[in-house]
């Protein structure tokens, strides 16, 4: 009794020790399999896109297509800047303040993703209940910052990384 | 039976006792099957006609499809102007596509009348919600390939639904477009997995038919039966000639599609070249997956949306264990059979419904229908199953017809359904 289990104790070990290296080997291989369906080299180089501004009237709004996505770059007129920063927190289904959304000192400029958080389309401009943007999808609304108020879209329109390369320029990415 | 067979010729007997290909053709022509199977039970015939159909057009198409973002419209547009009877080929297989869900559907809701997926037939009718759930993405897929505004904005999406998931749900649906959006690597993708699915499909195909070939077909009566018996008939010629027949009825249908209404079913949108700096205004599905479009939409919450929608898939996958009556076929069933009928019209309903725009009573009515389908599945079955007096079942098929009065009232039933 005593010597058959010894036996089996060792040849578990052999087991657990030859599965484990099986295991792993499979998903070293398993992996590049899963890997070349992500985004590749040349998708990857297109990260960055420059913008002119320097033509856009206040209240106007221009869409430019980055990485596949269009983004929206609103120059806010100062009343709409009041009414987005009126909004009580409490208000808001994603909470944030528009001066998060916003560079400092570029007030007026809103750059962001012109993509429904719900399920991808792209919302139209000075539509909705919130004088922002309204989703013809599913029925998301969003406020002059681009903030959800209404409608299944669980968070704000997104705000990709930015700079301002000089005050004509905006570099998205 | 079949195990018993021996091939006539010595060539014959020679090759079988290696391959038995033979037997398993003589399998196929004697296998007993039920002689009361009524006209419901010919869409396996026909699906299979649909699927080698779509099959073979879609190896001609993608002779002359190119999966390019750039070229993908145009090559479509060419195949109908320019490939000899490309247009046809074209109509046939996206109209194939239509004709290929409404035969499945009724298939399926047939056997939702029947209980064809109680004991013993549990695996029959998991293997053919997996080739159901195979034929959707398939068929979604398919849809993206012309790359106009509706492939581009239905990959949107419906790729977007998998950013619901908490956590790495940005993750896989980068992976799953290969991009940053919907784009070219996309479409390419979804080209190859287009061409690999329906040979899946076949193949479940055959397990599907391999598991039925087990317990035999159940039939409109639904009691088990004895076979070979007086209550069966060989396949061949009596069911082979009745299928053939069927399938002429719904071929004539098919062409109607095809050749007077090749668009009714298609949008109009997706003669546009795919844009992704504009959505078009309203975005509907297939019409064979507007039920679970209309059960996305009833839920304010987007996670919620995507778990509902999916969950009504998956709960046929249940099915055999939630429905508790021991009785299969719904001819003896009088009050199941009344809430078969409502959940025919609440499916047909919420179809109406994910056509509609979600604002309004459209919404209301979403929800009413999205919570009955549910309420059907994990209450009414459960529930109806335990406290349902059924009608007296026949001991065999031929009992209504063969024997005196007694039974005639049963036989009558038979009659009508």
């Amino acid at each position: 009794m005593d010597k058959s289990e010894k036996k089996t104790n060792r040849r578990d070990f052999l087991f657990t020790a030859s599965y484990t290296v099986g295991a792993v080997g499979l998903g070293a291989a398993i992996w590049p399999f899963v890997d070349q369906m992500n985004p590749d080299k040349s998708v990857q180089a297109l990260a960055t896109t420059e913008v002119d501004i320097s033509n856009i009237e206040p209240g106007k709004s221009i869409t430019v297509l980055w990485r596949g996505k269009p983004v929206f770059l609103k120059r806010r007129t100062p009343d709409e800047i009041a009414e987005a920063r009126a909004v009580k927190l409490q208000e808001l289904k994603d909470p944030q303040k528009d001066e998060e959304r916003v560079k400092e000192g570029k007030d007026e400029w809103l750059v962001m993703l012109g993509v429904c958080t719900h399920l991808g389309c792209v919302p139209l401009a000075d539509k909705g209940d919130y004088n922002g943007w309204f989703c013809p999808c599913h029925g998301s609304h969003y406020d002059v910052s681009g903030r959800i108020r209404k409608g299944p879209a669980p968070v704000n329109m997104e705000i990709p990384k930015y700079e301002f390369v000089d005050s004509k320029t905006i570099k998205i990415g | 039976m079949s195990t018993e067979y021996v091939p006539e010729s010595k060539v014959g007997k020679w090759f079988n006792d290696r391959l038995p290909l033979l037997s398993l053709a003589a399998h196929l022509k004697d296998y007993p099957t039920p002689k009361n199977l009524n006209y419901w039970w010919t869409f396996g015939g026909i699906l299979t006609f649909c699927l080698l159909t779509q099959i073979i057009t879609g190896i001609v198409l993608a002779m002359h499809y190119v999966a390019h973002a750039d070229l993908a419209f145009g090559s479509v547009e060419h195949i109908m102007r320019n490939v000899n009877y490309g247009w046809l080929i074209r109509y046939i297989h996206s109209n194939g596509a239509s004709m290929f869900f409404l035969a499945v559907y009724i298939h399926i809701f047939r056997s939702l009348f029947y209980g064809s997926y109680k004991a013993p037939r549990e695996i029959i009718w998991i293997t053919g919600l997996i080739i159901y759930l195979l034929m959707m993405a398939t068929a979604f897929m398919g849809y993206v390939l012309p790359w106009g505004q509706m492939s581009f904005w239905g990959a949107t999406v419906i790729t977007n639904l998998f950013s619901a998931i908490p956590l790495v749900g940005e993750s896989i649906t980068t992976w799953l477009w290969g991009a940053y959006s919907v784009d070219n690597p996309t479409l390419n993708r979804f080209f190859s997995l287009h061409y690999l699915l329906p040979f899946l499909i076949l193949g479940l195909v055959i397990l599907h038919i391999w598991a039925l070939h087990v317990p035999g077909n159940n039939n409109p009566v639904g009691i088990d039966i004895k076979k070979p018996s007086k209550d069966t008939v060989p396949f061949h010629p009596y069911i082979t000639i009745k299928d053939i027949f069927a399938l002429l009825m719904f071929m004539i249908i098919f062409s109607g599609f095809v050749f007077f209404a090749p668009n009714i079913l298609g949008h109009s949108d997706n003669y546009i070249p795919a844009n992704p700096m504009v959505t078009p205004a309203h975005i509907v599905p297939e019409w064979y997956l507007l039920p679970f479009y209309a059960i996305l939409r009833a839920v304010p919450d987007k996670l919620g949306g995507v778990i509902l929608m999916f969950s009504a898939i998956f709960i046929l996958l249940i099915l055999p264990w939630l429905d508790t009556s021991k009785v299969r076929s719904s001819v003896f069933r009088p009050i199941y059979r009344q809430f078969f009928w409502v959940l025919i019209v609440d499916v047909l309903m919420l179809g109406y419904l994910g056509a509609m725009p979600a604002e309004g009573i459209y919404l209301v009515l979403s929800r009413i229908g999205t919570t009955y389908y549910f309420l059907h599945f994990l209450v009414i079955l459960p529930v109806v199953g335990h406290l349902e007096k059924t009608d007296p079942i026949p001991l065999s098929i031929s009992e209504p017809v063969m024997t005196g009065s007694a039974n005639t009232a049963l036989a009558r039933k038979n009659e009508n359904i």
